[in-house]
């Protein structure tokens, strides 16, 4: 991507800097964008039955049976 | 807080349970979320997410109410998730079949591409960056909150959150996990068309 041939190589070097920071930040944004997006699926899936079955048996448990 | 209907009963433990209750209920999608980032398996996540409740429930007169109980949680089965790691004498080849299982498991025609070579691409980084990456970049937690979940220096986890980052987008970038066939850069094209979407719906 960067051409490094001698006097215009300061300047590509800088150029291809500023747009590659600017294209790194639109990329990172669209990763952390995906990256929330992949954890809200699982957060907002219904949660399975089981967990509140076992919490529950574990909390009539806990307070001697539920009595 | 707690609707106490049993009123002098002799549980002193009882109403703090019912507000830890509560609180760990509202944390299972989360658990079960950074469960399945840590395994990459739905099945091995719901258990391992399971267990973790258990072992919060369990441990719930060592936690104070009012402090962070989603870091709280998170560390637990951290560690869970860990500690079953080592005792598994054959776990390369349970990730190995696990990581099959995935692969089915996310070959779900209406799953967007974009989020299927995400998943694919997380899981070639390292599983320290790949933790404080979610952690931080998804989980919603400060730096000081995941350094605390991982057992590590603040410095730690904000380098292993860049090196993730770069790294994702590289391999974004090259397709370098070797997708059928895909041209290189489509996956980061898909993943910023993806995003400007959904960056759309949000707004």
């Amino acid at each position: 991507m960067i051409n490094s041939s001698d006097s215009s190589r300061r300047n590509d070097v800088e150029n291809a800097g500023e747009a590659g920071l600017e294209e790194a930040r639109l990329r990172q944004q669209a990763i952390g964008v995906k990256l929330r997006h992949m954890f809200d699926e699982v957060v907002n899936e219904p949660v399975p039955d089981e967990f509140l079955e076992i919490l529950k048996r574990a909390d009539a448990k806990a307070s001697g049976g539920g009595a | 807080m707690s609707t106490s209907r049993l009123g002098a009963a002799p549980k002193p433990a009882s109403a703090d349970d019912d507000g830890f209750k509560r609180e760990l209920v509202q944390l299972i999608p989360h658990l079960r979320a950074f469960a399945r980032t840590l395994t990459g398996d739905p099945t091995a996540a719901d258990d391992l997410a399971q267990d973790a409740m258990m072992k919060a429930w369990d441990a719930r007169a060592s936690y104070q109410m009012g402090t962070n109980m989603k870091a709280w949680t998170f560390m637990i089965l951290r560690n869970q998730f860990y500690s079953e790691k080592r005792r598994s004498w054959r776990q390369s080849q349970l990730d190995q079949e696990a990581a099959e299982r995935t692969l089915v498991a996310v070959d779900d025609p209406e799953a967007p591409v974009a989020l299927d070579e995400l998943r694919q691409a997380l899981k070639t980084l390292p599983e320290e960056q790949r933790e404080a990456l979610i952690l931080v970049g998804a989980g919603g937690f400060a730096y000081e909150e995941a350094a605390e979940i991982c057992g590590c220096a603040v410095g730690t986890v904000k380098s292993r959150v860049s090196r993730a980052r770069r790294a994702l987008a590289a391999t974004l970038e090259k397709g370098g996990y070797g997708r059928d066939g895909k041209a290189a850069g489509d996956a980061m094209r898909s993943i910023l068309g993806e995003a400007d979407r959904l960056a759309g719906a949000r707004s």
